[in-house]
């Protein structure tokens, strides 16, 4: 078994104007999705919109500049991630499917493993 | 043999030194007790039982253990069936929609025709570090994304399929008009893209993979005729007929009706079919376009795509005059999927030259040349465009 980061990237503009009716059916597609993949879920969230997001970096001198927004501006922001246990690849793009993502899409990475 | 060890390694790079170090055992070994009655299963065996040996050396044993997925590696020698799913495995793996199309392409002529890393950055005209950096990071995503070494389940089949076909397609076609470079078919490109599929065809003979079977030996069949003795370019029109290779032919037509019988064809099969129209006409006054016309017309359905249009656009002028074809061409003037694409100003060029708008045609010839970088085709068109003076 492998871990994966599923990242979930949506238009937030797109998700406002659908209303409490997309919402709720992507609500609905979160709990079908956490309770058909119990047993591989290792870990998940929503954020908030990219409108409270931070970003921190390091200018050449050194010092720290601190600004309002993402670190790379998208059109489809990310809206929430899973960590979830796969045996490979393939299961894990199956699992990654059934996730809601209306308007964007979703990104596997391979967790990167240490050897001790 | 690669594709059997790699199922023991899941290991690209260490199933090929393994398969190496068998070749060099064989060397020795084969010239003190002679050579074995099964060739294949010999080395297959002693390249397995070497990664197996390899393995249990490793650390990292316990962690590859659980890769080794499907069936327990058995010690005894491979039984040759299981060489053929192996290869079916290995295709799958090399044309993972996960990896870039280049990746894919890459790895099915290093990993299942054997070329090395230099032939095959010089089929696709990139340097050989290039090509190593590409190989290399394409095994490493394979390795650290997991991607699996298996064939897909059916309900992924289909979709897994059509990659590989478009892989095998996209070799057939790189190596049928090579993009650059001074010869226009490269005729070991061409029977690698012939022998992958008929590999395929041989452990999954669905429609498309017959389709896709057919279109390749059907065109492959014109390869001898498509050059004169001299180099330069030869077009369908003056193509030596009975040059082209028969066998081939025969065995494409019947493929072909193969193909088309199992409910909605699809691409490769009417591609097939329009190639089978012209292996049909015994000279070109005899070609049947407005069958052809007809069969684009099918696939422009199936394949909504530029190119698709484009061709029809030019079987919809062979079949009801230059003009017919001009108007068709018109409409895909604003196209952005063909801005740098060669042959539409070149088929602009032609209907124009036959309606006898030289100057509108020697322009569009200069068009199609500033984007045409085959030494082959580049000496078509100036052929022509000095005629046209």
């Amino acid at each position: 078994m492998s871990q994966y980061l599923v990242l979930i990237y949506g238009d937030e503009k797109a998700f406002a104007e659908g209303g409490q009716g997309l919402a709720d059916e992507v609500m609905k597609g979160h709990m079908e999705f956490g309770t058909t993949y119990e047993k591989n879920i290792a870990g998940g969230n929503a954020l908030q919109s990219v409108d409270t997001a931070t970003s921190i970096r390091k200018d050449a001198k050194g010092s720290f500049s601190v600004t309002d927004g993402p670190f790379v501006e998208t059109k489809e922001a990310l809206g929430g991630y899973y960590l979830v246990e796969a045996a490979d690849l393939d299961e894990a793009i199956a699992m990654a499917k059934t996730i809601p993502a209306p308007g964007g899409g979703l990104e596997i990475r391979p967790i990167m493993v240490f050897d001790r | 043999m690669l594709a059997a060890t790699v199922r023991v390694t899941r290991d690209l790079d260490l199933a090929e030194e393994c398969v190496q170090d068998a070749f060099a055992r064989a060397l020795t070994t084969w010239s003190t007790e002679g050579v074995p009655a099964n060739v294949g299963a010999w080395l297959t065996t002693v390249a397995r039982n070497r990664a197996l040996d390899l393995l249990r050396r490793e650390s990292t044993l316990r962690r590859k253990l659980p890769l080794l997925v499907e069936d327990d590696v058995a010690p005894e020698p491979a039984d040759p069936p299981e060489i053929p799913d192996d290869r079916l495995r290995l295709v799958f793996t090399c044309c993972h929609p996960a990896l870039a199309v280049e990746s894919q392409v890459a790895l099915t002529l290093r990993l299942l025709c054997g070329l090395s890393t230099a032939e095959v950055a010089r089929a696709f005209l990139v340097s050989e570090p290039t090509m190593a950096a590409r190989i290399t990071r394409a095994k490493k995503k394979i390795a650290e994304a997991r991607i699996p070494y298996r064939v897909p389940a059916r309900d992924e089949l289909p979709a897994r399929l059509d990659a590989v076909l478009a892989v095998l397609h996209l070799l057939f076609t790189t190596g049928h008009t090579a993009p650059a470079g001074a010869a226009l078919v490269r005729r070991d490109l061409v029977s690698r893209a012939v022998d992958l599929t008929r590999m395929l065809h041989g452990l999954l003979p669905t429609p498309e993979v017959t389709g896709l079977l057919a279109l390749v030996l059907l065109t492959g069949a014109r390869s001898d005729t498509r050059t004169a003795p001299d180099g330069r370019l030869l077009l369908l029109e003056e193509q030596d007929r009975s040059r082209w290779d028969r066998t081939a032919i025969d065995e494409g037509l019947v493929l072909v009706r193969a193909s088309l019988q199992a409910g909605r064809p699809g691409r490769y099969a009417l591609q097939a079919a329009i190639a089978a129209v012209h292996a049909d006409a015994s000279t070109w006054a005899e070609t049947d376009w407005r069958e052809i016309a007809a069969l684009y017309a099918l696939l422009g359905e199936r394949w909504p795509s530029p190119v698709v249009a484009l061709n029809a656009a030019v079987a919809t002028g062979m079949a009801a005059g230059p003009a017919e074809g001009l108007a068709a061409l018109e409409r895909l003037a604003a196209e952005p999927a063909l801005a740098s694409y060669p042959y539409l100003p070149a088929a602009r060029a032609d209907f124009l030259r036959r309606l006898g708008r030289t100057d509108e045609a020697r322009t569009a010839y200069e068009e199609a040349l500033l984007l045409t970088e085959n030494q082959v085709e580049r000496g078509f068109l100036e052929g022509r465009l000095a005629a046209l003076a």
